[in-house]
């Protein structure tokens, strides 16, 4: 037996619909396998995985907290992907946009500083995001070097600045020698939805950006040209539109997106610019705008989705003793389920039997 | 022994994972396949080639297994791109996340442990011959084994008729196929071979690099090998260039952080990477008149018409 692809005739809006749930579904069965091997009852570690964490207030705004970043990045990588143009340094643009909005914090630490701070700290955030995604942009536009790599390169750089940085000229003098910034003071701090939650305005942001995504893709011009720069390459040349200048906006707009996410995760959450402080959310913004199938409300299901998998995973490090790795297979697997289910939405599978050649079924 | 030759081996060992698993990526990309999992396969094959070592206590049956775990990951890339016409930017991507994971998963019980580093060829005279013997008669097998691969790779792509049809699938496999060949078995083959070439290159890390496992250690050798591939024109032999020339720089990076030069060792580190873009640029300019040099189907997906 073997199998062949027969091209269907006009897309599957239904499998377009279920394929993300197939996706999961299959998921969840791997990983009911895995904890099998790896000595667990199956469906107590799954409750751990995906029902607990929906069970207390704190958790629950802890999903609402993991998911924006997730979210920002994700609709960013979206634009990106609908063009054709692979932009995967996203967590490399998420840690300068947190390295730039920083700096002013550390600059105005202590000091009667207003309301301007924060304002200032995210439209730099957002700004060097941008520039840094601009690098690779140019680099291919002017050059044609391959902006998968040299964008993914820069991820290893600006991971390696950030640990300068906190090492050395930013290093908190009162911090016990930890490599970190002192804590921002309140006018650098993105403040909390509830006093006393953890769910800040961030979220907020996250939804605008969605709201934004939603219009720009369904509503405008630009939205038009991304999809056809996309689908149609020569088509869009026909009509006039220029591919290079795409590149550099969806890097751009991808690169903002991620940069701005990036301050808000240190002046939100964490408070302070630590090294390692991100847990790839660059990278699993990636699964959750292919789980979203690229589609703005699809992306924050999506990245509703995955903040999920981080704190369950988290939960099940300390009460099932699992490795923390094992989200990422997680996240490996389920990003592979839903490439594969979303080939059904034009292919059709056919098994044939290995005898015979498939061109000589049909004349 | 000299400082000049201390650093001439090392450059060497630096490289040997780099032309390896770059060697592999090549085979695949000239049957126009982009798998970007390299970094996947190699920590795979790192984390799987140092459990084999440390269980059987035997540097070879380490790296077969290593071998074995690279080549069943890309067995999944093949699984999905070839036979589902899955995009093949994201799948590697996909491929890249699972073997960081994974390899964590199955590197978590063994991070700790040392086993016995690969033997080094000893030829009593030969190798103690000053400056060179001991760069030409003093390296391990995978040195050894990755410039014997090469050459072989050479020679199977530009001199064998087999080769000759793997590289006329990946500039035009519509054409290939009208001819009679067999697209996606030869390129299923290409793949696979990808694999077990980046699981060798990661298992030589915990082999004979540094005798022990730690999480992530491939430390973005497989995007590097990627570049590399770029570097070389899709051309063998000057992989093996751009290999040492990858390798000389990680090493003095290390050296001048030794040295104490008052540069930030961040900096220095960064250098691998700064320098992987920077060659991508040149060589994507100085191409840019002559036309590309990638296989024409490079990275699309094909699906027979019938």
């Amino acid at each position: 037996m073997r199998w062949v692809l027969e091209r269907r005739l006009e897309r599957s809006a239904g499998i377009a619909l279920v394929s993300p749930l197939i996706a999961i579904a299959l998921t969840l069965v791997t990983m009911a396998v895995l904890f099998t091997l790896l000595g667990k009852n199956p469906l107590t570690a799954l409750a751990v995985y995906f029902v607990d964490p929906l069970m207390d207030s704190y958790s629950l705004q802890e999903i609402g907290v993991k998911s924006t970043p997730l979210v920002m990045i994700a609709v960013g990588l979206s634009l990106c992907y609908i063009a054709n143009v692979w932009n995967i340094g996203a967590e490399g643009q998420f840690l300068i946009g947190a390295v730039a909005g920083s700096w002013i914090a550390v600059r105005t630490h202590g000091s009667d500083a207003g309301l301007w701070v924060l304002p200032a700290m995210l439209a730099t955030g957002a700004a060097a995001g941008a520039a840094y995604a601009l690098i690779p942009a140019i680099c291919k536009v002017r050059f044609g070097a391959s902006e998968i790599l040299s964008s993914l390169m820069l991820v290893y750089v600006a991971d390696l600045l950030l640990d300068y940085l906190v090492r050395g000229p930013w290093r908190d003098p009162n911090g016990l020698n930890f490599p970190t910034t002192a804590d921002f003071d309140a006018a650098a701090t993105v403040p909390t939805l509830i006093e006393g939650g953890r769910l800040h305005m961030g979220a907020l942001i996250a939804l605008l950006v969605v709201a934004i995504a939603t219009i720009l893709l369904r509503n405008t011009l630009k939205g038009f040209e991304i999809r056809l720069v996309g689908a149609a390459p020569k088509a869009a040349r026909f009509a006039g539109f220029n591919a290079d200048q795409m590149v550099l906006f969806t890097f751009a707009v991808s690169g903002a997106l991620a940069g701005l996410a990036g301050i808000i995760e240190v002046a939100g959450p964490i408070g302070h610019l630590q090294p390692g402080f991100s847990p790839g959310y660059g990278f699993t913004a990636i699964i959750v705008a292919f789980l979203g199938r690229l589609h703005p409300v699809g992306i924050l299901i999506a990245g509703l989705f995955l903040a999920l998998t981080f704190i369950g995973g988290e939960e099940a490090q300390i009460s099932l003793k699992v490795p923390l790795d094992l989200t990422k297979v997680f996240q490996g697997i389920l990003l592979f389920y839903v490439l594969a289910c979303d080939s059904l939405i034009l292919y059709r599978i056919r098994f044939v039997s290995s005898h015979r050649r498939p061109a000589d079924g049909i004349a | 022994m000299g400082l000049l030759e201390a650093i001439i081996l090392s450059v060497l060992a630096a490289s040997t994972p780099l032309l390896l698993a770059a060697a592999g990526e090549l085979v695949t990309e000239r049957a126009g396949v982009l798998n970007l999992g390299v970094e996947g396969m190699m920590i795979m094959g790192a984390a799987c080639g140092f459990a084999g070592a440390y269980l059987t206590g035997s540097t070879l049956l380490g790296a077969g297994v290593g071998i074995t775990a690279g080549t069943a990951m890309s067995a999944i890339f093949a699984a999905l791109t070839l036979g589902l016409a899955v995009n093949q930017v994201a799948t590697g991507l996909a491929l890249t996340i699972l073997g960081i994971g994974l390899s964590g998963l199955i590197g978590a019980g063994f991070v700790g442990d040392r086993i016995v580093g690969a033997p080094h060829l000893h030829i009593p005279l030969l190798t103690d011959t000053p400056l060179i013997g001991r760069v030409l008669f003093g390296q391990d097998a995978f040195v050894y084994a990755s410039v014997a691969l090469v050459i072989a790779i050479w020679w199977f792509l530009h001199r064998t008729r087999a080769g000759l049809i793997l590289r006329a699938i990946g500039d035009n496999h519509a054409s290939a196929h009208a001819l009679g060949y067999p697209v996606l078995k030869i390129r299923t083959l290409a793949v696979l071979f990808g694999g077990a070439c980046a699981g060798l290159g990661g298992a030589y890390l915990p082999l004979a690099y540094t005798p022990f496992f730690i999480p992530g250690m491939t430390a973005g050798r497989g995007w590097i090998a990627l570049a590399l591939v770029v570097f070389a024109s899709w051309r063998p032999m000057r992989l093996v260039v751009g290999a040492y020339l990858f390798g000389a720089v990680t090493i003095l990076q290390l050296h001048a952080q030794g040295a104490g030069l008052g540069i930030p060792s961040q900096l220095m580190s960064s250098l691998p990477y700064l320098a992987t873009v920077l060659v991508l640029v040149v060589i994507s300019r100085a191409r840019g008149t002559a036309g590309s040099a990638a296989p024409a189907s490079l990275g699309a997906a094909f699906v027979p018409d019938r």
